[in-house]
C-alpha cells in the first residue's frame, strides 16, 4: 500500500518497458476447441432447421390438396376417398384447452411464486423450490391417469351442479341425455396444473429480484405485506409474470398424452366444455397418425408445422419479455 | 435529505427544528407485527365457515360433497374472516389477511396435486409389485388378458426398453449438451446469443414434435420394420438437449471470472482454462443438470409412440424391430377396460414414479454440495497433515 503513497514521478523508463498485449493469444488448439465447441452448438440449430424443413416438405401435399378448406370447413375426416381437413375444430379445440389452462394456472403461480418468495418461513423456500422442479418432471402420462381416473370423479358434482346452476353461460351448456366428463374442461385442469412449474419458476425467479429496499421502505412507512406486493413486487415483476404465462401457454398448446388419455375426441367446433367431445392438435396427432393414409398423415403435419411454428414464436416472445424487464420500466 | 435525519428520532409532539411540531397521531401503523388475537380470528372463522357449509349442504342437498364443500366453505370463510377483520382493525388489515389466504390457499392447491398423484399411483400400484415381486419385474406382458392373473405378467420388457432408449439418448445427448453450454458461457460472439436464443426457443418444442419429425426422418423411410429404440432415442434426445444445455449454462455462468482470470495469469490456454478449471469447478452443477434431463427423458410417452411403438414382448436390440418401455405400457394399460389391465398400468406407473424421484433425489443429492467443496475440504485435511507431521 506504501507504494501508493509515494507521488508519481514522471520517469521515462526503458522504451521497450510497454505493457504486454491483453488480447489473449489464440493458440491452434484453442482454435481447434472452440470449433468443437461452436459444433456442437450448432447441432441445436440442424434440429430446428431439420424439424421445420421435414415437416414442411411432408406437408406439401395436403396444401395443395385441400388449400383454403383447411381454415374455412371444420370437417376432419383423413380417411376415405375423398377425405377432407378442415382444422377449424381442433384449433378451436387447442386454444380453449390452453386458455382454460392458463386461467387456471397463471392465479395459482402468482400465489405459489409469492408464498415461496415473500410467506413461507425462509428455511423452506429451497424445499419448496425443489418441489416445483419435482412437479415439472413428473411424466405427463402420470398426470393424464390422475385427470382420469382421481380428478374426473371428483369434480363430477361440481360439473354437474355448474351444468344445472350456470347453465346461462353458453360454454356450460348441456343438452338433455348428455353425458359429462372426458371434456375440454377436464383437460384444461390438468394440462393448466401441468403448466404451473413453468408459470411459477419464471414469475418468482424474477419477483427474488425486485429491489429489497423499496420493499422494506414501504414497509417501513406503514404499509401491510400485501400493499408491498401490490406497489412494489407486483409492478416490477410484472415482465415477468407475463413472460411466464407465455412459456405455460407454450406449454399449454403442445401437450398431448393427457388430453389423449382424458378428452374424447370429435375434431369438430365445440363450445360446450362440459360434455365429451372437441379436438386438439397435439392428440390428434398421436391418435391417428399411424393409422391413416398418406396424404391424412401430410395433413396431420400441416397441423404440428403450425404448432412447431406458433410454439416456437411464443417462446422466443416469452424470453424477450422476461429479458425486457428492466428497473427503469418499474420506477 | 439531512434535515429529515434528525426529526426522525424526535418523539412526536417535540418541537422541530422549524418550529412545526409533529402530529402526535403521525406514527407509523405497527403492522408487521401480529395483531393479539390473530390466531383466534382465524381459527374461529375457519370452525365457522365449515360449520355453516357442512350445515348447509346436509340440509339443503343432502351430502357432504368434496370439491364442493371445499369451494363453498372458503368462499364463507372468506366472507366471516374479512368481517371480523374489517371491524376489529379495518380495511387495511382486511385486505391483507385475505391476500394471505389467497397465497397459501392458492399455493396449497398447487402442491395438491402433486401429493394426490404420487399417494394414488402408490397406493395403487405398490401392492401390484410387491405381491408380485420379482415376477412382475421380469415377466413381459406377452401373456397378458382380460383374464390372466397378474402374476403371469409384468414390465420386465418396458424396463429394458426404457433404460436401453434414455441410456442411448443420454449418450448422444450429454456430450453435445456440455460442449454447447460451455460455448455459450465461454464465447462472446454474436453467434452465441443466437444460439442461446435458438435453445431456448426450442426448449418448447412439444413432445409430439419431436416423435413426428423422427417418424418422418427415421422411421419411415426404413419401411414397415423401421420402428425402433433407436428411433425413440433420438426423438428423446430431441427434447432433451435443449433442456440440458440451458440449465448446464446457467450453472456454468457462476464460475467466478477471477477463477478464469487466474488461469490466463497462469499462462493457460482458453481450452485449458475451460476444461481443467471451468468444468471441474462446477461438475456438480453440471451432472445434475444432466440428471434431471434424464428424469425427464424417462417420463416421456408423445415421443415414443411413432418411434418405439410399445411391444408386449422383450426386445433386447434396440436398433430392430417394435420396443416397450413404461409410459407407452402405461398408456396401453390404462385405457383398457378391463381392472386387471388397469392394475397392471397402476404397478407399471409406480415403477415409473420411483425412477423418476430416485433420479431427482440423486440430481438434488449431487447438487445440493457445493462446487469445489470437497476439493477445498481434502487439501484443507492434507495441509494440516502436512503441518502436524
Amino acid at each position: 500500500m506504501t507504494v501508493l503513497a509515494v507521488p508519481p514521478v514522471a520517469s521515462p523508463g526503458p522504451v521497450d518497458d510497454v505493457p504486454l498485449p491483453l488480447k489473449p493469444a489464440r493458440t491452434r488448439a484453442d482454435r481447434v476447441f472452440m470449433g468443437c465447441l461452436l459444433a456442437a452448438s450448432l447441432m441445436v440449430l440442424l434440429a430446428i432447421a431439420a424439424i421445420a424443413a421435414f415437416l414442411a416438405w411432408n406437408s406439401k401435399a395436403a396444401l395443395s390438396y385441400a388449400k383454403q378448406s383447411i381454415v374455412r370447413s371444420d370437417h376432419f375426416a383423413p380417411v376415405g376417398v375423398h377425405p377432407s381437413f378442415g382444422m377449424v375444430g381442433i384449433l378451436q379445440g387447442t386454444v380453449t384447452i390452453a386458455v382454460l389452462a392458463l386461467i387456471i394456472a397463471v392465479p395459482v403461480s402468482i400465489a405459489l411464486a409469492l408464498l415461496i418468495n415473500e410467506y413461507a418461513p425462509r428455511q423452506s423456500r429451497r424445499t419448496l423450490t425443489s418441489v416445483i422442479d419435482l412437479l415439472a418432471v413428473l411424466p405427463s402420462i402420470l398426470y393424464g391417469l390422475w385427470g382420469l381416473k382421481t380428478l374426473s370423479p371428483e369434480i363430477y358434482p361440481a360439473t354437474k351442479w355448474m351444468s344445472e346452476h350456470l347453465a346461462f353461460i353458453p360454454f356450460f351448456r348441456v343438452g338433455p341425455n348428455q353425458p359429462l366428463g372426458n371434456s375440454i374442461f377436464l383437460c384444461g385442469i390438468v394440462v393448466g396444473i401441468m403448466c404451473i412449474p413453468i408459470c411459477t419458476s419464471v414469475s418468482r425467479e424474477v419477483m427474488s429480484q425486485a429491489p429489497r429496499e423499496a420493499c422494506e421502505a414501504a414497509l417501513a412507512l406503514g404499509g401491510t405485506k400485501w400493499g408491498t406486493i401490490t406497489d412494489v413486487i407486483l409492478p416490477f415483476s410484472r415482465n415477468g409474470i407475463v413472460g411466464g404465462a407465455l412459456l405455460g401457454l407454450g406449454r399449454a398448446l403442445g401437450e398431448t398424452v393427457a388430453v389423449l388419455l382424458i378428452l374424447s375426441q370429435t375434431n369438430v367446433v365445440h363450445w360446450q366444455i362440459l360434455t365429451p367431445g372437441g379436438g386438439q392438435i397435439p392428440a390428434l396427432i398421436a391418435q391417428d397418425f399411424t393409422s391413416v393414409p398418406h396424404l391424412g398423415q401430410s395433413a396431420l403435419t400441416v397441423a404440428g408445422l403450425l404448432l412447431f411454428v406458433t410454439i416456437l414464436l411464443l417462446n422466443v416472445l416469452a424470453r424477450r419479455v422476461v429479458m425486457g424487464r428492466s428497473s427503469a420500466a418499474y420506477t | 435529505m439531512s434535515t429529515l435525519g434528525p426529526d426522525l428520532v424526535l418523539a412526536p409532539g417535540t418541537p422541530r427544528s422549524d418550529g412545526a411540531r409533529l402530529d402526535p397521531e403521525d406514527r407509523p401503523r405497527r403492522l408487521a407485527r401480529r395483531l393479539p388475537d390473530a390466531g383466534l380470528e382465524l381459527g374461529l372463522s375457519v370452525v365457522a365457515a365449515l360449520g355453516i357449509t357442512v350445515v348447509l349442504f346436509t340440509i339443503l342437498v343432502g351430502s357432504v360433497p368434496p370439491v364442493g364443500t371445499f369451494v363453498v366453505a372458503l368462499i364463507v370463510f372468506l366472507v366471516v374472516y374479512g368481517v371480523v377483520s374489517r371491524l376489529r382493525h379495518g380495511p387495511f388489515v382486511m385486505k391483507d389477511r385475505l391476500a394471505a389466504v389467497y397465497v397459501w390457499v392458492g399455493g396449497a392447491l398447487a402442491l395438491f396435486p402433486l401429493a394426490q398423484i404420487i399417494w394414488t399411483v402408490t397406493a395403487k400400484g405398490a401392492p401390484v409389485v410387491l405381491d408380485h415381486f420379482p415376477k412382475f419385474l421380469v415377466n413381459d406382458s406377452a401373456n397378458a388378458g382380460p383374464l390372466t392373473p397378474v402374476w403371469q405378467s409384468g414390465v420386465g420388457h418396458a424396463i429394458v426398453g426404457t433404460v436401453e432408449q434414455v441410456g442411448i439418448a443420454t449418450l448422444l445427448t450429454v456430450p453435445i449438451a456440455t460442449l454447447s453450454a460451455l460455448y455459450l458461457s465461454e464465447s462472446d460472439s454474436p453467434l452465441s446469443g443466437f444460439i442461446r436464443t435458438m435453445v431456448n426457443a426450442m426448449m418448447g418444442t412439444p413432445s409430439i414434435i419431436a416423435g413426428l419429425f423422427v417418424y418422418l426422418f427415421w422411421v419411415q423411410p426404413r419401411g414397415v420394420s423401421g420402428y425402433s429404440g433407436f428411433a425413440a432415442a433420438i426423438a428423446l434426445g430431441i427434447l432433451m438437449l435443449p433442456l440440458m444445455i440451458r440449465t448446464a449454462e446457467e450453472v456454468i455462468r457462476v464460475v467466478p471470472g477471477s477463477l478464469r482470470e487466474a488461469g490466463h495469469a497462469l499462462g493457460a490456454p482458453n481450452w485449458r482454462v475451460s476444461l481443467r478449471i471451468v468444468l471441474p469447478t462446477v461438475r456438480t452443477g453440471v451432472i445434475t443438470a444432466l440428471i434431471l434431463g434424464v428424469a425427464l427423458a424417462v417420463g416421456e410417452t408423445a415421443p415414443t409412440l411413432f418411434t418405439a411403438h410399445g411391444s408386449a414382448h422383450y426386445n433386447w436390440n434396440p436398433f430392430q424391430g417394435n420396443q416397450a418401455n413404461l409410459p407407452l405400457q402405461i398408456f396401453a394399460n390404462i385405457e383398457s377396460f378391463s381392472p386387471n389391465f388397469v392394475r397392471e398400468g397402476y404397478g407399471a406407473a409406480f415403477v415409473l414414479i420411483f425412477m423418476v424421484l430416485s433420479l431427482f433425489v440423486v440430481a438434488r443429492f449431487i447438487g445440493s454440495s457445493t462446487p469445489g467443496r470437497r476439493r477445498v475440504h481434502l487439501r484443507r485435511r492434507r495441509a494440516k497433515e502436512v503441518v502436524v507431521s
